[in-house]
């Protein structure tokens, strides 16, 4: 490839990552409640890693660093939601969130019954 | 250009996870440190990734998928076994 053009996205491409990271920092800082902190927090999760593990494997194009960076990002995309699920579902029974920021509430019944 | 862009990205990444650290000492609950706990990981996850790219080679791939397999176990543990109610 072009060794330019190859700078270039290399550096489009980890300044991707790094603004995901800086803009969930400030999610985190500015947004008032659990839920909509993760909202934020999910960002650099998924999206920060795939701009940072593709600007690796298009600088060293091989078998090996392709397999192994498909493997990150299948395996991040498999628990980082995961881990996210169990944190809103925990965040909704202790009651760490604000009702009035709430569009739909669906499990609102299922409490009542508890 | 591309001392730059190392520059500009490592400033990005520092100040997103003080930010991250800042939310993990004052967070109101303990759900709050654990999500911001995932953010310093990710975030680390993504300097140590850029610096593989800007560098050219591919020493710290091997960290990355296990950061990716593991760092979800501390969030894990702490939102599966909370407490019903605690104000910590």
């Amino acid at each position: 490839m072009n060794p330019v053009l190859l700078d270039i996205l290399t550096g489009v491409l980890v300044l991707a990552g790094a603004a995901m990271c800086l803009a969930a920092g400030i999610g985190l800082i500015r947004f008032p409640d659990v839920l909509s902190r993760l909202h934020a927090a999910t960002k650099p999760q998924i999206f920060g890693l795939m701009a940072v593990t593709a600007d690796v494997a298009i600088n060293n194009f091989s078998v090996g660093t392709v397999t192994l960076v498909v493997a990150i990002v299948v395996f991040q995309a498999l628990t980082a939601p995961m881990a996210a699920h169990l944190v809103g579902r925990a965040a909704y029974e202790t009651e760490h969130l604000r009702p009035d920021l709430l569009i739909v509430d669906e499990l609102r019944d299922r409490r009542a019954e508890r | 250009m591309m001392t730059i862009v190392a520059v500009v990205a490592g400033l990005m990444f520092a100040i997103g996870a003080l930010l991250a650290v800042y939310r993990i000492v004052v967070g109101p609950s303990v759900l709050d440190r654990v999500i911001a706990g995932d953010v310093l990981v990710a975030t680390a996850i993504c300097a140590l990734g850029a610096e593989m790219a800007l560098n050219r080679h591919t020493d710290n791939l091997p960290v990355l998928l296990v950061l990716a397999l593991f760092a979800v176990l501390g969030s894990f543990s702490v939102a599966r076994f909370l407490p019903a109610r605690d104000n910590a």
